[in-house]
């Protein structure tokens, strides 16, 4: 199956300071790939930079590829129907990410116009129908409020709707659930993943949050610093990481069900992208680093059980593979 | 809706109110109006004549009161001076007053409004850093020094203006372009960093994320929410262009209003003073009012609506 | 064993304003809230925003004064916020905030910053002051060659340690901790839980662990209560909550969180808006959004009841313990 994204060795600095150092990641059409890491890792900078969507002190460099034309020498006008159109995007807070002056329907409606040449009657219609598709009650009399009159959670619904105006074959959503609170968060996951059964779109799900990953995704990319540092199926993922730092982030994470454990936190914190560590970026916090590791930066490698690694020593398959399966099933 | 318009109106009536009241008060304070006019050495009865005359011997309240009550029904007093309605010598001078502040406000929003969001646009390049300097140096001269300057250069050293006086047009540009490059400065200082914080928010990322060229999220998405910040500064301006009027007509000798100010202040002429500061105080209320009504208009967050439950 | 902290019928109203313009409505924030919190006791105090859960962390430290209701420390009635008495007390009940940097003067180095609070209760002299912020700063993981530095130079989670340690510094009994580790990533949450958890062991403090993150919560408290709309709709031991909800909102709520190798079709999903203090349903205020809501629910709040093992509820529709086994 030929992917629909391609990511190759995408480079991204700040003002001279690297943020991101060379990713490759594929999306397959359909599929639905989390990328999870901790603020700062550049998950949402990979993306935004995939789209030219970063300010003018970034410079970007490598390929992005969307069925085969790229992205990043492709002509403006290109790009901006790319994106709505073919990629759409939606953010952390969903109040502040809608415009405060034009009236939600019209913001539906401009993204029906750009990428569907909707207009009048035509583009109301199918505004509506979209409000209706991801949960605004009453659409029809709330088509012309503005969004401080919506909740939180209706606001992601309606960047949602926007999202899905250019009927786009993939679905960024960066922490779109973050903002809202517990039960909240779980109706918009839930729309997130019925839209996408439905829809047939791919996704990808940028988050903190690993079991919310868990719940969206098949195959989950875990970043560090700039870098992919181990990517795989959910399942294997989650039930036996293997690099220190995501076996690290289990770890560290407490559970609502299953035997109370003290928490094993991860040592340290993550580092200035200034000042790097000249090897692998999580060795100074990594309790099976070895001399070798400050010295060598890992590469990103396929391993024989399917999943790609970047650790020179990494957590034994076998270990305690037992305990953590009773701990996640 | 309505209440926010009367909220605002009666709003305003306090302070056409409070400006009338303190007109009063400090222009009484201020010396002694029958000894201004007449000189030391008029005799003793003609002083008393003149006190009975404008009522200057009743107690201060009743005054205060006489006052009011004239104004509300439209009458400005006499012009102690000539004896002539206050309000028609205050009239003969504003369409000279609106010949420099008009231009000079067209000019500074022409002008500033576009340079600000220019330069925002262009943040941190030469074309930014050139606008922002200019601003600066426009800003912080005092029109006195700026006038002055000007008549230096255009009118004495190349004499292709005259420096004072109003019978041409040509006699206008110095004046108009005295008070009006002050608050291009304020105006482009203003509406680049009103432009800058809206280009930082996130809604702007989403319009772009979503296929908007750039071109029209500027105009389309920035724009409408930079209106209100830049809205409420021209309301101020409107405030120091009046102001500025009063320094620049000295300095040029135009015939308006400012320069009668000034004129009835050194003679304490208490009605016609009394006249032109509530016209002036009017003029600040009724740009306040429609600042906030403007900003009803433009910010949607700031009308009442019932909540969306 | 004696109650440290005695809350008994909170209630706290205030006025608020819908937008600049709208008319003030009274928003019940506590509505009768009581809670004990005795010696080397964790509370949690967990619900979604505008549950009124920051609103009763102030007034149980009486930044906030209650319009009703009393606050007992140790036995003895909380004084009136902003007296000598107040003050005094304060050096044995201390709060956490969620934002570091805002908790924090930016301007101070970090030795300052701890040195502060001993200043203002008059505790020990130059020496003995020293002494005890190198040892506070040690108990809470800084390094010494921290002490000169500034807010801004250190990262998320020191700047909470120093959060924690400011508030230790006076040796307090009780510590209200509002969110503290919700701005910090899960490596780092992980190492102030940790923290939280030994310094209440070693030092017997009473803690309220006020917060959205139910995990984090059964992880570190010995009693959870969930707030709706100002009240405590369900309180007990926190492994038993956790295990077996009885509330329906607390059944919805950590239902609600995500757990990986469950599948997310398995979740209870609420319908609707999260609540609007301002208007209150009548009746249980839990009722529009309640799957299993009946007439009674519309129309009377439902009392608080034992319904056995140390445990409360307040729900029509949860049996109380002498009865029957719940459904």
């Amino acid at each position: 199956m030929d992917n629909l994204v391609e990511i190759r060795n995408l480079r991204v600095a700040f003002d001279g300071v690297p943020v991101l150092h060379g990713i490759d990641l594929d999306v397959a059409p359909g599929e639905a790939l989390g990328l999870v890491g901790e603020s700062g890792c550049g998950k949402s900078v990979t993306w935004l930079a995939a789209l030219g969507l970063l300010p003018g002190k970034a410079t970007v460099s490598g390929s992005v590829r969307l069925q085969g034309q790229d992205l990043a020498t492709a002509p403006r006008r290109t790009l901006e129907r790319v994106r709505g159109g073919r990629i759409a995007m939606i953010f952390q807070d969903p109040s502040s990410a809608l415009n405060p002056v034009i009236r939600v329907g019209q913001q539906i409606i401009e993204a029906l116009r750009l990428h569907r040449g909707l207009t009048g009657a035509a583009a109301r219609a199918e505004a509506l129908r979209l409000m209706d598709l991801v949960g605004i009650p009453d659409a029809r009399n709330r088509f012309s409020l503005y969004t401080h009159e919506f909740s939180g959670g209706q606001a992601q619904r309606l960047m949602i709707a926007m999202a899905l105006a250019g009927e786009p074959d993939l679905l960024i959503a960066d922490e779109p659930t973050t903002a809202l609170d517990a039960t909240i968060q779980a109706q918009i996951l839930d729309l997130l993943v019925t839209l996408r059964r439905e829809m047939s779109m791919a996704t990808v799900f940028i988050s903190h949050d690993l079991a919310a990953v868990a719940q969206v995704c098949e195959r989950v990319c875990v970043m560090y610093a700039g870098k992919i540092i181990e990517e795989g199926h959910v399942g294997q993922l989650f039930e036996t990481p293997r690099h220190p730092y995501t076996r690290g982030l289990f770890d560290a994470i407490p559970t609502l069900s299953g035997p109370l454990r003290r928490l094993v936190p991860i040592p340290g914190t993550v580092p200035d992208p200034r000042e790097l560590p000249p090897g692998c970026a999580f060795a100074p916090r990594c309790n099976r680093a070895r001399a070798f590791c400050s010295q060598h930066r890992p590469e990103l490698l396929p391993q024989p059980e399917g999943r790609q690694l970047a650790c020179a020593f990494p957590v034994p398959i076998t270990q305690d593979i037992v305990h953590r399966q009773e701990e996640y099933q | 809706m309505i209440r926010f318009v009367t909220s605002r109106l009666f709003r305003a009536g306090l302070t056409v109110l409070s400006v009338m009241t303190f007109a009063f008060v400090v222009l009484r304070m201020s010396g002694d109006p029958a000894q201004v006019l007449l000189g030391p050495d008029v005799p003793q009865n003609v002083v008393q004549d003149f006190r009975d005359r404008w009522g200057l011997d009743d107690p201060i309240w009743q005054q205060y009161l006489s006052y009011l009550r004239a104004m509300l029904h439209g009458d400005f007093g006499l012009s102690m001076r000539d004896r002539s309605p206050a309000i028609d010598l205050v009239m003969q001078r504003i369409p000279a007053t609106l010949q420099l502040t008009i231009p000079a406000l067209i000019l500074q929003l022409a002008f500033g409004i576009p340079a600000g969001i220019y330069a925002a646009l262009k943040r941190g390049t030469l074309a930014d850093r050139g606008v922002i300097v200019t601003a600066i140096v426009g800003f912080t001269v005092p029109s006195f020094v700026l006038g002055l300057l000007l008549v230096l250069i255009f009118a004495v050293t190349l004499g292709i203006l005259p420096s004072g006086g109003a019978s041409s047009w040509q006699h206008a540009i110095l004046p108009v372009l005295t008070m009006s490059i002050g608050g291009i400065g304020v105006l482009a200082r203003f509406s680049r960093s009103a432009m800058i914080e809206v280009m930082g928010q996130p809604y702007i990322r989403t319009a772009s994320a979503k296929g908007v060229s750039w071109g029209d999220v500027v105009r389309n998405h920035a724009l409408p929410n930079a209106a209100v910040p830049i809205v409420t500064i021209v309301g101020f301006m409107v405030g120091s262009l009046i102001a500025g009027a009063i320094i620049v007509e000295t300095i040029f000798s135009w015939p308006g209003m400012g320069r009668l100010l000034i004129v009835s202040v050194t003679n304490r002429d208490l009605a016609v003073v009394q006249c032109i500061l509530l016209l002036v105080a009017a003029v600040m209320v009724v740009s306040n009012l429609t600042v906030d009504l403007l900003y009803g208009w433009l910010d949607p967050r700031l009308r009442q609506t019932a909540p969306a439950h | 064993m004696s109650q440290l902290l005695d809350a008994r019928g909170l209630v706290r109203v205030y006025t608020a304003r819908r937008g600049l313009l709208g008319r003030p409505a009274r928003v019940r924030a506590v509505d009768g809230v009581s809670l004990r919190v005795k010696r080397g006791e964790t509370l949690g105090i967990v619900g979604e925003s505008g549950s009124g859960k920051s609103t009763l962390g102030r007034v149980l430290l009486g930044i906030d004064a209650a319009q009703k209701g009393t606050v007992h420390i140790d036995g003895a009635p909380m004084p009136a916020f902003g007296t000598p008495g107040w003050r005094a007390l304060r050096a044995r009940i201390q709060m956490v905030y969620q934002d570091p940097l805002a908790a924090l003067d930016r301007r101070l180095s970090v030795a300052h910053q701890l040195r502060e609070p001993l200043d203002i209760h008059h505790l020990g002299d130059g020496e003995s002051r020293s002494a005890r912020i190198s040892e506070v700063m040690q108990s809470v993981g800084l390094r010494p060659d921290q002490a000169g530095k500034f807010p801004h130079e250190l990262s998320g989670g020191q700047r909470q340690r120093v959060v924690i340690a400011r508030a230790l510094m006076t040796e307090p009994e009780l510590l209200v901790c509002d969110e503290p580790v919700s701005a910090l990533d899960v490596s780092i949450q992980a190492q102030v839980v940790n923290l939280l958890a030994d310094l209440q062991r070693d030092r017997g403090l009473g803690m309220v662990f006020i917060s959205h993150d139910l995990k984090v919560v059964r992880n570190l408290c010995d009693r959870v209560a969930v707030m709706y709309l100002g009240r405590i709709v369900e309180e007990g031991p926190a492994e038993a909550v956790f295990a077996d909800p009885r509330h329906p909102y607390t059944q919805a709520l950590i239902s609600s969180v995500p757990q990986p190798g469950r599948a997310a079709n398995s979740r209870i999903i609420l319908q609707g808006e999260p609540p609007d203090p301002g208007n209150r349903p009548p009746g249980c205020a839990f009722h529009p959004r309640c799957p299993m809501a009946e007439d009674s629910c519309r129309r009377a709040i439902p009392e608080t009841r034992a319904v056995g093992g140390a445990r409360s509820a307040a729900c029509h529709l949860v049996a109380p313990a002498a009865l029957t086994e719940p459904a």
